[in-house]
């Protein structure tokens, strides 16, 4: 089962808001608690990277009898620099939207903890793609 | 404890519904469908939240009736009060009196349920709460802890652990009745309940409250009881001893009234559409600052219990006026029984972790979850989305996951119907009928 959503630039007050949706779609399915808040934890984190740093973007969700795969995908500006990004507390996030209380830094750091595999394809002046993949066969060590 | 049915107190008085709607569209939990023209509950949905009983305008959700004369199968019957009773009377209605009263009635003792909330701070200093994961949600209401178990069971571990005041009084007047030589099986402790989730959870085998409290009566069915005792004049006879309690205990079904002792930053929140709406937040885990949730499922707390008889402002107004009369300490003799009982008590004040309930999944296996699903959205896509409810179910959507269970067909929906009737005979084509249960005999076409 495919579902996809827009999200747009910007719009901090719906931030959240496809996260919620999976989540309650996932809790129909025997899906485990414990998985549906990695998972969630995860898209939630990336959808807010949508909203704070990009043009705006697509989220689908691909849930099968054994694995949810979700594919992150804005329109740009890209990540120069992605190693960087990825450590814990860096962040490029505008004063004003660290007082929203986001952009503390643990963006991709906390998709990396909680996603089974992660994928994320960037570079300055690209649209970014992140591909995170779920496991629902068996419970994956996440320290 | 297992997963294992719920023991419901609310039945639909057949004769009396007119199949009107009211019920179904406020059940927080979508557990009523119309049928037939009649309302019907689903048991594995039902949290006893006593919402429907208090939206239905014919008076037919009614609530399954206590028997008085249980009490009379022991010697010794001890009742266990919520100090909101006091709020159900007029001021012209002493404590003294209402004690007598429940003394008229055939109790040999009487605590108030929150005492159990000076037996533990006098065990431990200050209020202990027991979860394995922050915030800690308070475990008062059962309504909220049904609902939990059902809907959001990724937070039981969040749910308290340490007995609730009622039960922790239960303990306590019992053990004190066992230490003076009395045989347990003569002792009866009966908790008045002002709704129908308390009065639920001691009839659910296996609860918290097994063993120890041996029946629950409706708080309006004793207050009509006390009120009928009040209204013969009794001369003024003897005068019992007030129970012990302080004035902090006695708030404490009310809004804040738990919160207040909790360490931290807590929050409180009453009606179970609201503490819904403030669950799916904790669920999401963007909230690590708070430490402790009070939710209630009834407006303005326990006072708003469907039990209540009396306004539930006004009876809140009266349990504060009283409580400004009661002492902020217990009485030193009063700790020093409790303590004379900590050994017993200490060992007996958690609960075993709650199971969850699965009943909201499509299915318990994945990929027929995922085709149920599938199914649901793609009926949700052809259905009017107007939810008018006409076709007994709460919400388009709730039909589209009705039909995709086998419990209904897409002809329920007379939207549909009305608005392309041809077309609407190609959808139950596509669709199907619902799947007759298995007990009855297949008809022919």
């Amino acid at each position: 089962m495919q579902v996809s959503y827009e999200v747009k630039a910007g719009d901090f007050s719906r931030a959240g808001h496809v996260s919620s949706t999976v989540k309650g779609l996932m809790k129909q399915l025997a899906i485990s608690p414990v998985l549906i808040k990695r998972i969630i934890v995860a898209l939630y984190e990336a959808e807010v990277n949508v909203v704070a740093h990009s043009y705006g973007g697509t989220i689908a969700c691909t849930i099968e009898p054994d694995t949810v795969a979700i594919e992150v995908r804005d329109t740009g500006p890209g990540i120069p620099d992605l190693e960087l990004a990825m450590t814990e507390g860096y962040s490029t996030a505008t004063p004003e939207v660290r007082e929203m209380g986001f952009g503390a830094g643990m963006g991709l750091s906390n998709i990396r903890k909680n996603a089974d595999t992660l994928h994320i394809d960037t570079g300055a002046d690209q649209p970014t793609v992140i591909t995170m993949q779920f496991s629902l066969l068996h419970e994956v060590n996440h320290a | 404890m297992h997963d294992q049915p719920f023991h419901h107190t609310l039945t639909v008085n057949r004769e009396l519904c007119r199949g009107c709607t009211h019920c179904m569209k406020r059940c927080p939990t979508e557990a009523i469908r119309i049928t037939g023209g009649k309302a019907q509950v689903d048991p594995e949905r039902c949290v006893d939240c006593g919402q429907c009983m208090d939206a239905c305008p014919h008076h037919a959700i009614l609530i399954e009736q206590s028997d008085i004369n249980q009490i009379f199968e022991y010697t010794y019957r001890v009742a266990v009060v919520p100090s909101l009773m006091i709020g159900q009377f007029e001021d012209t209605v002493s404590e003294d009196e209402m004690i007598a009263a429940l003394h008229h009635i055939g109790f040999t003792h009487i605590t108030y349920a929150e005492f159990g909330v000076d037996i533990l701070k006098t065990l431990g200093n200050r209020i202990s709460v027991y979860a394995d994961e922050h915030p800690v949600v308070s475990s008062y209401c059962p309504a909220v802890v049904r609902l939990i178990q059902l809907r959001y069971p990724s937070l039981l571990p969040n749910v308290n652990l340490v007995r609730t005041p009622a039960q922790i009084a239960a303990l306590y007047a019992r053990g004190v009745l066992e230490s003076q030589g009395i045989s347990s099986e003569s002792i009866g402790v009966f908790y008045i309940t002002p709704c129908a989730a308390k009065y639920a959870q001691i009839k659910t085998p296996g609860s918290a409250t097994e063993g120890l409290i041996q029946g629950g009566l409706n708080l309006d069915s004793v207050y009509n009881l006390i009120q009928t005792y009040l209204a013969q004049k009794p001369v003024k006879t003897e005068s019992w001893e007030h129970p012990p309690i302080t004035s902090g205990s006695f708030l404490w079904s009310l809004i804040k009234g738990e919160s207040a002792s909790m360490q931290g930053r807590t929050l409180s929140i009453d009606e179970i559409h609201n503490v819904i709406e403030f669950l799916e937040l904790v669920e999401d885990e963007r909230h690590e600052n708070l430490d402790f949730l009070e939710l209630r499922a009834c407006d303005t707390g326990c006072t708003g219990g469907v039990l209540t008889p009396r306004n539930r402002f006004l009876a809140t107004e009266r349990i504060k006026h009283h409580a400004e009369k009661l002492p902020q300490e217990l009485d030193e003799s009063v700790k020093q029984e409790i303590l004379r009982h900590s050994e017993k008590l200490i060992h007996n004040l958690k609960v075993d972790r709650i199971a969850a309930k699965l009943s909201l999944q499509l299915d318990s296996d994945l990929s027929l979850a995922l085709k149920k699903m599938e199914k649901v959205r793609a009926i949700t896509a052809v259905l009017p989305g107007i939810d008018c409810g006409l076709c007994g179910s709460p919400t388009c959507r709730a039909l589209a996951e009705d039909i995709a269970r086998g419990n209904a067909s897409i002809r329920r929906c007379m939207v549909l119907k009305m608005k392309n009737p041809h077309g609407y005979h190609n959808l139950v084509k596509v669709w199907g009928e619902a799947v007759p249960p298995q007990h009855s005999t297949t008809e022919e076409v």
